[in-house]
């Protein structure tokens, strides 16, 4: 008895510490003084002046739209990849994991500065192409090791079937293999959506002027002083995606379910 | 149809955008500004400013690695004995925070650390000699456990659950009592877990720029922060990438060790 209560204790003091900031964060984005040491009284102007902000609401587009676009295609070229996996030879295989493990390991700064000089040496103009291109990169590795382990358990004599049951390759893999993979390729997406929206580094090298996305631009304020908005911004986001996790972890099927 | 060839459009595109970068690092970090080749970037790293840097990143890094270690190791045995849901655990710590910028969130650090800031109004209530870190190598510490914690959780506990509840069993009928089960069965099976939460948060407290620079003042200077300057302020790529070799050092030493540990990639964190 004495040994669970210290045990949950434990687990809700690690909660409290990775959560502190955000709580922090939102109860910020209710202040009214300027100054994030001060406590001004409770207001909702920062939610007001937030979408009125063309700057915060530009970068806020070019977040949604890089990360959108990157996971997407990093999802249709991982998940291809995988499908490629089971009739590789060994080695290949060991190639090809090791490919995808580099940006993985590699340290983000490393990966930021090294596309930086491929880009310039290629001459590609910096801005939301190079962007995209560095994302797409990064966000790769994350699709396949979500895709790749539900492949291993997939099982070959079931698309076999289907093809001697008359379906083309196509019908095939959209009727047989695709649904079964369906579940890693959704979290691979979702995976390396979230790794594209919280990039900093890596966009920070890899950006040209007049371009920024949330990240970048709150590096740019953290030494001026970060605009109240951009906390209601983070607080909205995040209570979004807060109610869609509760909403699809708590659906009556899945109550069924358990 | 070859299925082979499947794999053709990811091979190219890290043999464009992954190898062929990485390549770029070692022509400009071996070269000069003429294009003569050259040890000095790399040699460059023995000079006392880039030393004091590279030092104390590394002193930091390690400090929070053995931090996170500590903190990790009865999180995730705890998690694992609760039967919690392992996609929802790892929702909650790994995933959702993220979707509050990392910026922000370690900003959210001064508000919290300052003389003024919340924990030290709490501690004066009750009474309590007030902290005074920020600006100081100990925040930015916090700011590596605080930012890296999960990338340590997450590897031991998929370790750890994967562990056959016989053999522990087993293990205490033969009159083991709890600790010596921990010892000898218990933490042997989990040293994969351990060497890649090891590797997943060391590698990017070492190379953290942005951490320093939000919670550290502008007083110190890791590695990263003299390579971003090298990159984005003085222009001098070639230093920049010499010094980007001699990082990329430890992080192959590290991978090196993680490979011969984690023959089978149980313990890939994700």
């Amino acid at each position: 008895m004495i040994k669970t209560t210290a045990q949950k204790i434990y687990v809700a003091l690690i909660f409290i510490f990775l959560y502190a900031p955000i709580f922090t964060l939102m109860v910020l984005s209710f202040n009214a003084s300027k100054t994030r040491s001060k406590w001004g009284g409770f207001t909702i102007k920062w939610y007001k002046q937030l979408f009125q902000n063309e700057e915060i609401m530009e970068a806020l587009w070019n977040t949604l739209l890089i990360a959108f676009l990157s996971a997407l295609i990093a999802t249709i070229i991982g998940t291809i990849t995988c499908l490629a996996f089971n009739y590789l030879k060994k080695s290949n295989r060991a190639i090809l994991l090791g490919m995808a493990n580099i940006p993985m390991l590699n340290a983000e700064i490393v990966t930021g500065i090294s596309l930086m000089l491929l880009f310039i040496s290629l001459g590609i103009k910096f801005g939301f192409m190079t962007i995209l291109l560095a994302h797409i990169t990064f966000n790769i590795p994350y699709v396949i090791l979500s895709v790749l382990p539900r492949m291993k358990q997939l099982n070959p004599s079931t698309y076999e079937a289907a093809l001697d049951l008359g379906c083309n390759q196509w019908q095939a893999f959209f009727k047989v293999t695709f649904p079964d993979l369906l579940p890693g390729i959704l979290s691979g997406f979702l995976m390396a959506f979230t790794m594209s929206l919280d990039d900093f580094v890596i966009t920070h090298f890899t950006k040209g002027p007049g371009i920024d996305t949330l990240s970048t631009k709150i590096y740019t304020e953290v030494k001026k002083g970060i605009k109240p908005e951009m906390y209601s911004l983070s607080t909205i986001i995040f209570v979004a995606v807060l109610v869609l996790l509760l909403l699809v972890n708590y659906t009556p099927k899945d109550k069924k379910n358990k | 149809m070859n299925k082979k060839l499947l794999s053709a459009p990811f091979l190219f595109w890290s043999g464009l955008f992954i190898i062929v970068p990485l390549l770029m690092v070692f022509y400009y970090g071996l070269t000069d500004k003429t294009g003569a080749f050259t040890f000095e970037n790399i040699a460059a790293i023995s000079s006392p400013e880039h030393l004091k840097a590279l030092w104390e990143a590394v002193k930091l890094s390690v400090l929070s690695t053995i931090i996170c270690l500590i903190l990790a190791y009865p999180l995730a045995m705890i998690l694992c004995k609760s039967g919690s849901n392992k996609t929802s655990f790892m929702v909650l710590i790994f995933i959702l925070p993220m979707w509050m910028n990392f910026l922000l969130r370690t900003f959210a650090w001064l508000t919290l650390l300052e003389k003024t800031g919340v924990i030290n109004t709490l501690l004066k209530l009750v009474g309590l000699p007030t902290l005074n870190i920020i600006n100081t190598p100990g925040a930015i510490v916090l700011g590596m456990v605080y930012n890296f914690l999960p990338f340590m959780v997450l590897p031991i506990y998929n370790v750890l659950i994967k562990i056959d509840k016989n053999v522990i069993n087993a293990a205490r009928d033969l009159g083991a009592n709890p600790f010596q089960t921990f010892m000898k069965i218990t933490l042997p099976l989990s040293v994969p877990g351990i060497i890649s939460g090891i590797t997943m948060v060391f590698v990017p407290a070492l190379t953290t720029f942005i951490i320093s620079t939000i919670l550290g003042g502008s007083k110190i200077l890791l590695i990263g922060n003299v390579i971003e300057q090298e990159f984005t302020q003085t222009g001098n790529w070639h230093l920049g990438s010499g010094l980007s070799i001699v990082l990329m050092m430890f992080i192959i030493f590290n991978m090196v060790i993680s490979a011969v540990t984690d023959k089978d990639g149980e313990a890939q964190a994700l």
